[in-house]
This record gives structure tokens, C-alpha cells and sequence, in this order.
């Protein structure tokens, strides 16, 4: 295995290329402060939807409840940056954010996923309810007012490296062993288990790598929007990451990357229009559902697409 | 003593109408294994159309009862042709998206023509209160214990006694099977969401007169509710549906009475939570082996 | 397998930013027969109430002054929008009307949190912002440091003056010694009113009996009616809007709680009286901006303009609305001009403008100076009203 393959010094090039390219678009002026805001919010969504693609998507457990891992790292980020009025203090908050997620994560996991199907995303919808009430009446929370005027670190810089970051470890995870136990979970619990899978520790790992990017998207998003408060994290709020899940394809990374997208510039355009944008948004939903039900991607990732396309050959397991 | 009797009594009232959402969200949920999310929008749409018989008619009680069930049966109807037949063989999240799609649907739809402000319905049932002891119960407390249980016992004649309710326990234990039996599957869903959302609609009106408050989003968070409460009581379970309505809504009064109303909705939720651990299957549920 | 993947990302969010970027072209100046004017309001989601209303009176002052010729002969042209509710949207939209409409000034949010949210947007492109709903204490007009948030106004009072001025109310006019204090726990402006409650009726040597809570949306209080019930207490303390507050009310006397029970601007709707039904609205006092009451034509002919346009009766929301086009107006005509800055000193240095919700200068905080009435409903009609000058 060499590391320096002609096909990862590509997706290098591509990466620093795209990130260049905005960085010029905002500094020549061309992207303004509000078309940032809305890359902002795409980034942030697509961390969220890819990490619960690898819960719901290629684990196949149902989670309604990604909004409370978000807003566990949202306040956990916003308290400690409030404190550490620095960049440091700022990725400490992060990754204490995302940390404090992933151990509530695993501490609802492990309980909750001998659930199946409905019933697991009953639990999770409640799991997110309960923390959310709890937010609503802690003091360092500040309650109902929530948290105003939490120090702006997160910059298009940030965001997008860390979005690049969240793809890459799980779509790494997901060909490492453990994420292709996952798969296996998802395609036949039952079987997976007679092939020597422990499947509740798989299910409570993927779960615990999906909280810990919802609690990162959500320290994000409190240092990108300075401002938090418990109404932010409801069971809508879950519904839409699960509704960019599932529109890009259940079981794929750029699916959900691709719906993130077009969500964002759907909402974007759709502000045009205040007094029916959410009736047409909701018509959106019912048909695309009708017409494509499996999402825009399906299960397949762009390059299985390219591959038919450009009728290339290339080793694949999956 | 007398309070906590009082509390009893306002637990029962919320409870009724808990358990009168949960009845249709159970009987969906046993025939197509769908959370119809559009369920507690269309108990909202039921507390409009009684607003608008009482308010630009001179009709009583049951004639809105009456028809708000019925515009609710058309809608229910509807929406499953238009929206979730399509998606019969559709994976169940997709059909979850569709349902959630619905419900936003009819939320801001509604918005959109009658604004979001609440309305409140024109006295319809006498203010009469019944003393006992300390104890106050009004009379719209009795109406609606009254519907919800003889709506349940009605469902439950129909589930157990007439052949379309033979059909709908077929269609939900095997459609495929039931179909080869010669049972028309999609006329027997058309028939459960029929009766689901008639319930829904009856419990619209209810609360319209009970609270005399209704608004666009009121169905959001007692749609929930009730699925915990079928939930708690066993889904597709006709009875479990209605204790576990009342379960709920005494639980809530109680915690509210005597505890922090704050913490109310996370109590329902961690119930939930511990049932669904305890007792997968609810109260009053069968266990089903999974097969491979 | 990755390099497509990020390839695509890439190819993604390029062609995102030039669609993006396509409507670029119409942000030019306004011509010079109008100015523009963004209306950032929650039209829809939790709190579309407040925003629908609090719309719907700006939209109404607007249109009259557009009739009357406009502000210095130049047409209003309100720029809607809906944040949902939500204050990432808020901010988004702020943005998006500052930068991209090329706004004089934005009218809204309704709620202090979402309120609060757009005040770096308005810092950072120095576009005054004014609210007439954002009651909120701390972190409005100024900030955590004290310095005052240059281009942040607000038409309405703060929560610390309504509270002191009900506790006193009721400690000294209604002469109670003890209260329980019942509250929309959702919202920031119903504690940010118990908590100055509070502490003004407990210094007057009061004492707080029980604090109950609710959740905004909430229909049935007969639980927490039923555990105060049991109580010994003089006023009940009802901070929190009139849905609410109007089923509290009517449960709370059917239920046979006979208390005065005491509020604020929160109640000022025609809706109050409908949820709660006339004899329930006995001994019911709140404090507010002005009395529907009040003979002062201005008020009687923007009722009964309002009921004209709407065919309800305005309540508070749509009033400090209504005001609050009148007073941004009234502030670009006495700039003379439609530069943001010069707005933003003109609202600054306003003294005496007359509005419905009445007379009051903005003082050095960038909050307006201006008395309270506390109404006493009998039989849900407006008997009563005493006036509270500020300190």
C-alpha cells in the first residue's frame, strides 16, 4: 500500500482546489457574506447527513434523534469558547463537544439499539426530546433565552475542513472492518450475528462515531451562528437531517453530500417566496418520495455511476 | 386526598383525547407498519372543520362531530391514495418521509389560509359542573370520556365481529396471504384509515369545545403523544391504545401537579423509553419471534 | 473509491457557488423613488403569531404613509421575509437583506432571541435593526460589556420595567402580601418578567407562595391549577402571551380560583377575551402600551383603520408593529436621507414621537422612554387603567 498513490494526490489536488476556489470567489467579492452563510449551513448539514447515513444509511438502524447529539456539542462547544475566548479555546470546545455526544451516544446505545426498526426511532425521537428539556432548564444553559453572543471562530476554513475530515473518516471507516460489519448488520442482523458479528457493539460504535460528528456539526454551527437555544434542536430538526439522508440515498456518502446541496439551494431560492415556501418544500418531499423512493442516489456512490459511464475498471467490494 | 382525586379526574379528560389520536394511530400502524406522522395534522384539520359548522352554522355538538369526522375520513382517504399507495413496496423510511411531507403539508397549508393565530370556538355545550365533595367535574370532561370510550368499544366491534374488521387483522398479520384469501388489501387500508382519521376528526372537535383553543400547529406534539400512548399500551392493540392514552395523561397531570411541569414531556418520553426496553411490545402486546 | 467522491464534492460546491451566484446582478442601488426596508419576521413555525402580527401592522403603517406620498417623496417598499422561526434563518435572511437587497434598514425579528441573533449582522454592515417586540433585559441595546450596540433599537419596554411595575402594582394597589407566580417556561420574555417580579414583590416584604411553569402550546393547566388551588396566595402572576394566558384564566375560574390575577402586554390581544369568555376576565390587571380605551384619536382611528384592513381588533403586536413603520419613517424623514448611518443618528436623537402605543423619546441606551398603563378588565371589557410613569 502506498500512500502516495496517483489517485490520492487527485483527491488532494481536488480538495485544496475547491477550497481555493470559493476562498478566491470571497475574497474577489463575488460570494458575499450571504452566500457564505448558506455554504456555511450546507457544510454543516452535510457533516450531519453523512453521519447519520452511517447510522440509519449503512447500518440500517433508524435514528430520529441526531438533532440531541448536535446540541450536545453545540452547548458544550458555546459554554467552553464563551470561557476560552480563543481558537484554542474554540477547538477544545469542539472536540470536548463532539466527546461529551459520543459519550452520550454510547450511553443511549447501548440500551436503546436491541431496538428494531420504528421502535428504535421512537426511542431516539424521545432520547433527543428528554435532552432537549434538559437544555430548556439548566442554568449554564441559560434556559429558554439559550446562549447569546458566543465567540465566531468558525470560518469557511473551519467548516470545510472539517466537512472533508467528516467524509474522509467514515467513508474510511466504513471499508475498515468494523464499517463493513455495520453493512452487515444492515443487510441481515440475524445473519450477520451467525457469522460470529457482535452486532450490538458494532451498532453502538456506529452510533457513537455518528454522535460524535453530530456533536462536532453542532459545535459548528454555535460558533458559526454565535447564538443558541433549545427551540434550535427539536424533533424538526431531526427530521431534516434524516430528510437530506434519505433524499441523497440511504447508503451513500455523496448522495447526502449531493442532497445537502440542493437542499441548501432549494431553501435559498425558496426564501423568495415566504408565504408558500414551506408548502412547496413539503410538496417537494411527498414527491420526490412518490417518484424516487430510494433517494437520488440509491445505495451507490458517484463513482459507481462514472465507472458505468466511462465503462472503467476498478476492484470493488462492497 | 381530594386533590389528588381532582388530579385523577383532569388526568382522565386529557387522557380521552390522548387515547382517541392513539386509537386511529394504532390501527395504521398495525395494518401498514406506518408512523403516520399526518395523523395528529389531521385531528388539527378535525378541530377546524368543527369550528367552521359551529361557528358559521347553527348546528350543535353532534352534527359538527358528525361532520368533522366525515371531512376527516375523506382527507385520511385521500391522503393514503395519493400519498402512500404509491409507496406500498417502498422501503418504510421512505414512506416515513412522505408522511412527514404530509403533515408539513397540511400544518402550513392550513397556515396559509387561516393564519396562525388560535381561534376559539363559540359555547356550544352548557358550562354545567357537577360537585363531588371538592371534587369539580363539567360536563365536557363527561363528553369526552363518554366519545372516547364508546368510539373504542365501536372499533373494537368492528376489529373483532364484521368481516372487514377479520380483513384488517388479515391484511396486518400477512398482506400477501391475505390477498391470496381473496381480501381486497388496498380497500381494507383505505378502510382502516378511513376510521383512523374519523377518530382523529371526533377528537379535534373534542378538544375545539373542551379547550376552546385551536391552532394550525396543535397537532404536532399530541401526534406524538398518542403514538407513545399506542406505543405504551401495545401497538395495533385496541385497548392498550386507550390505557395507554389515560396512562399518559394521568401521568402528565401528576408530574405537573405534584412535580415540575418542566420535566413533563421528558417523563413521557423516558416512560416510552423503558417500555419500549422493558417490554418491547407495550402493555397489552403479543410477542412476536422473529423468524429467519 | 475516495477520489470521485471528492471530486464530486468539489465539482459540487463550485457549481453551487456560481448558481449562487447567478441573481448577483440586481443588487444595484435602489432607484431614487423609493427605499427599501427589510421585514425579517417569524411568518411561520413556533412563533408565527407574533410575526404574522407584528407584519401585518408594519405592512398597514406603510401603506398609509405610501398613500400620503411616502417619506420625503420617496415610496416605502417593504422586503418580506420569513425566518421560520429559527434564528440560524434569522441571521441568514438579515444577511441576505443587508447585502444582496440593499435595505435602509430591517424591521424584526419579533422575539428577543431571534432578535438578538441578527445584531452582529446589523454591526458588522451598519444597517440599523429595530425590533418593537424584543423585550429581553440583557444583551439587546447593549451588550455583555455595556457598551451600547450602535445600530440596535427597540420600541418596547424591557421585561425588568413591566415586572417592577406589576409587583408594585400589586403590592401596593391590590395591597397583596402573597403570589404565585405562573409562567411560560418556553419563553425568555415570561421569565425574564417573573424574575423581576420576584425580586420587586419579595423587597416589598411579599412572599412568593409557588412558582409553576408551563410550555408554550400547552391547553390543559388544570394540573398546576388544581396543586395552587390548595394554597393560600392574594394575586396569581401570570407573565406569558394571551393563547396561553386565556385558557389559565378560564380554567383557573372554573376551577373556582377566585385571585386577582396579574400580567402583561403579553395579554393584550382581542383573542384574550375570546379564549377565556367575558365573566372568566374579572379582577384580571395587565400592564401595557396604551388602552384601546384611550379617546385619543390617534388610537381610535388606527383601531378602527386596522379593523377596516384586518376585520379583527388589533392586538399589542399589531400596534407596537404599526409603530414601528411609523417610527422608522418618521426617523429616514428626519435624515433626509436613506443612508443607513444617517437613519441610525436620526433614530437615535428621536424625542416625543407621538405613536399609538404612545408618546416616547429613545434614550441613550437605545430604548424608548415611555409610561405604562396598567389595565383592570371587568367582564373582559377595559374598566380600569392607571398610568406609570418611567423612573
Amino acid at each position: 500500500m502506498r500512500t502516495l498513490t496517483k489517485k490520492n494526490l487527485l483527491i488532494l489536488g481536488s480538495i485544496l482546489l475547491t477550497f481555493a476556489l470559493v476562498q478566491v470567489l470571497v475574497l474577489v467579492g463575488i460570494l458575499d457574506s450571504f452566500y457564505e452563510i448558506t455554504i456555511a449551513t450546507i457544510c454543516i448539514n452535510i457533516i450531519l447527513a453523512v453521519s447519520l447515513n452511517l447510522v440509519t444509511g449503512f447500518t440500517g438502524q433508524f435514528s430520529l434523534g441526531h438533532a440531541g447529539f448536535m446540541s450536545i456539542g453545540a452547548y458544550v462547544c458555546a459554554i467552553i469558547s464563551m470561557r476560552i475566548g480563543t481558537v484554542g479555546g474554540f477547538l477544545l470546545g469542539l472536540l470536548a463537544g463532539a466527546l461529551a455526544a459520543t459519550v452520550v451516544g454510547i450511553l443511549i446505545g447501548i440500551p436503546t439499539l436491541r431496538l428494531k426498526g420504528d421502535y428504535l426511532a421512537i426511542a431516539t425521537l424521545g432520547m433527543a426530546e428528554i435532552i432537549r428539556v434538559v437544555f430548556l432548564n439548566l442554568e449554564i444553559t441559560n434556559g429558554a433565552a439559550g446562549l447569546n453572543g458566543i465567540p465566531r471562530y468558525a470560518n469557511w476554513l473551519w467548516l470545510y475542513f472539517f466537512t472533508v475530515m467528516a467524509i474522509v473518516i467514515i467513508n474510511n471507516f466504513l471499508k475498515s472492518s468494523p464499517g463493513r460489519a455495520c453493512i452487515a448488520i444492515r443487510e441481515d442482523e440475524i445473519a450477520a450475528e451467525s457469522m460470529g458479528i457482535n452486532t450490538t457493539k458494532y451498532k453502538v460504535i456506529a452510533f457513537a462515531v455518528g454522535a460524535f460528528f453530530a456533536g462536532l456539526a453542532g459545535g459548528l454551527y454555535a460558533s458559526y451562528f454565535y447564538f443558541l437555544k433549545p427551540d434550535l434542536f427539536g424533533f424538526m430538526k431531526s427530521v431534516d437531517i434524516l430528510v437530506i439522508v434519505v433524499l441523497g440515498g440511504l447508503g451513500s456518502l455523496t448522495g447526502s453530500v449531493i442532497a445537502a446541496i440542493l437542499l441548501g439551494l432549494i431553501t435559498t431560492f425558496l426564501q423568495s417566496f415566504t408565504a408558500v415556501r414551506m408548502i412547496v418544500y413539503a410538496v417537494l418531499l411527498v414527491v420526490i418520495m412518490i417518484f424516487r423512493p430510494q433517494g437520488l442516489m440509491g445505495s451507490k456512490e458517484i463513482n459507481d455511476l462514472l465507472k458505468f459511464r466511462f465503462g472503467k475498471k476498478e476492484e470493488k467490494i462492497e | 386526598m381530594d386533590q389528588f382525586l381532582q388530579q385523577i379526574v383532569n388526568g382522565i379528560s386529557l387522557g380521552s383525547i390522548y387515547a382517541l389520536i392513539a386509537l386511529g394511530y394504532t390501527m395504521i400502524y398495525g395494518i401498514i407498519k406506518l408512523i403516520n406522522f399526518a395523523h395528529g395534522d389531521i385531528y388539527m384539520i378535525g378541530a377546524y372543520i368543527g369550528f367552521a359548522v359551529t361557528t358559521y352554522t347553527n348546528l350543535g355538538f353532534f352534527p359538527a362531530l358528525i361532520i368533522a369526522m366525515a371531512g376527516c375520513t375523506v382527507l385520511g382517504v385521500t391522503i393514503e391514495k395519493i400519498a402512500y399507495r404509491p409507496l406500498r413496496n417502498a422501503s418504510r423510511i421512505a414512506v416515513l418521509i412522505t408522511a412527514i411531507g404530509m403533515s408539513f403539508f397540511l400544518e402550513y397549508t392550513m397556515m396559509f389560509f387561516v393564519g396562525a393565530e388560535v381561534r376559539s370556538y363559540p359555547m356550544i355545550l352548557s358550562k354545567k359542573t357537577f360537585n363531588f365533595g371538592d371534587i369539580l367535574i363539567n360536563i365536557q370532561q363527561i363528553y369526552i370520556v363518554l366519545t372516547a370510550v364508546a368510539l373504542m368499544i365501536l372499533l373494537q366491534f368492528i376489529v373483532h365481529k364484521t368481516k372487514t374488521g377479520k380483513a384488517m387483522r388479515a391484511v396486518s398479520v400477512d398482506k400477501e396471504a391475505a390477498q391470496l384469501m381473496g381480501i381486497n388489501v388496498n380497500t381494507t387500508i383505505s378502510f382502516t384509515f378511513a376510521i383512523g382519521s374519523a377518530f382523529a376528526g371526533a377528537a379535534g372537535v373534542l378538544v375545539g369545545i373542551y379547550y376552546n383553543s385551536i391552532d394550525p400547529l396543535m397537532g404536532m406534539m399530541p401526534g406524538l403523544k398518542a403514538f407513545v400512548a399506542a406505543v405504551f399500551g401495545g401497538i395495533g392493540n385496541i385497548p392498550g391504545a386507550m390505557i395507554g392514552g389515560l396512562g399518559i395523561g394521568i401521568m402528565e397531570t401528576l408530574i405537573s401537579g405534584y412535580g415540575n411541569s418542566m420535566y413533563r414531556d421528558a417523563a413521557v418520553f423516558a416512560l416510552l423509553i423503558i417500555i419500549l426496553i422493558v417490554k418491547p411490545t407495550g402493555l397489552l402486546g403479543k410477542n412476536t419471534r422473529e423468524k429467519v | 473509491m475516495k477520489k470521485s467522491l471528492v471530486l464530486l464534492l468539489a465539482l459540487i460546491l463550485v457549481i453551487g457557488s456560481f448558481t449562487a451566484c447567478g441573481d448577483d446582478a440586481d443588487t444595484g442601488d435602489a432607484d431614487a423613488t423609493e427605499v427599501k426596508i427589510g421585514v425579517n419576521y417569524e411568518l411561520t413555525g413556533a412563533v408565527a403569531t407574533y410575526g404574522e402580527a407584528s407584519k401585518d401592522g408594519i405592512l398597514m403603517a406603510f401603506e398609509e404613509i405610501n398613500a400620503a406620498g411616502g417619506v420625503n417623496g420617496l415610496q416605502i417598499v417593504p422586503v418580506t421575509v420569513d425566518n421560520k422561526s429559527d434564528a440560524a434563518e434569522a441571521t441568514s435572511l438579515a444577511t441576505r437583506l443587508m447585502t444582496q437587497e440593499g435595505v435602509a434598514a430591517c424591521l424584526g425579528p419579533a422575539t428577543s432571541g431571534n432578535y438578538m441573533a441578527t445584531i452582529p449582522v446589523a454591526m458588522g454592515n451598519g444597517i440599523p435593526i429595530i425590533s418593537a417586540s424584543a423585550t429581553a433585559d440583557d444583551g439587546v441595546t447593549v451588550d455583555a460589556n455595556g457598551n451600547i450596540n450602535e445600530y440596535v433599537f427597540r420600541l418596547c419596554f424591557n421585561d425588568s420595567f413591566q415586572g417592577v411595575t406589576m409587583a408594585n402594582f400589586a403590592s401596593e394597589n391590590l395591597e397583596a402580601k402573597t403570589a404565585v407566580i405562573i409562567q411560560d417556561n418556553s419563553s425568555d420574555y415570561a421569565k425574564g418578567l417573573a424574575k423581576n417580579f420576584k425580586s420587586t414583590f419579595t423587597d416589598a416584604g411579599g412572599t412568593i407562595v409557588a412558582e409553576e411553569g408551563y410550555l408554550s402550546k400547552d391547553k390543559d393547566f388544570n394540573a398546576i391549577l388544581t396543586s395552587i388551588k390548595g394554597k393560600e396566595f392574594d394575586v396569581i402572576f401570570l407573565p406569558g402571551y394571551y393563547q396561553e394566558a386565556g385558557l389559565v384564566i378560564k380554567q383557573a375560574r372554573d376551577l373556582g380560583i377566585t385571585a386577582p390575577i396579574l400580567g402583561a402586554d403579553g395579554f393584550d390581544s382581542p383573542v384574550l377575551l375570546e379564549l377565556a369568555g367575558a365573566e372568566a376576565l374579572n379582577d384580571v390587571y395587565f400592564s401595557n402600551h396604551y388602552s384601546s380605551q384611550d379617546q385619543d384619536p390617534l388610537v381610535q382611528d388606527f383601531i378602527a383603520a386596522f379593523k377596516d384592513k384586518y376585520g379583527t381588533e388589533p392586538n399589542a403586536f399589531h400596534a407596537l408593529g404599526y409603530d414601528l413603520g411609523k417610527f422608522i419613517a418618521d426617523a429616514i424623514e428626519r435624515a433626509g436621507s436613506t443612508d443607513p448611518d444617517a437613519i441610525k443618528d436620526a433614530l437615535a436623537g428621536t424625542t416625543n414621537f407621538v405613536g399609538v402605543t404612545g408618546t416616547f423619546s429613545i434614550g441613550e441606551d437605545h430604548n424608548p422612554i415611555k409610561s405604562i398603563v396598567v389595565i383592570g378588565l371587568e367582564d373582559g371589557v377595559q374598566a380600569t387603567s392607571v398610568k406609570v410613569d418611567p423612573k
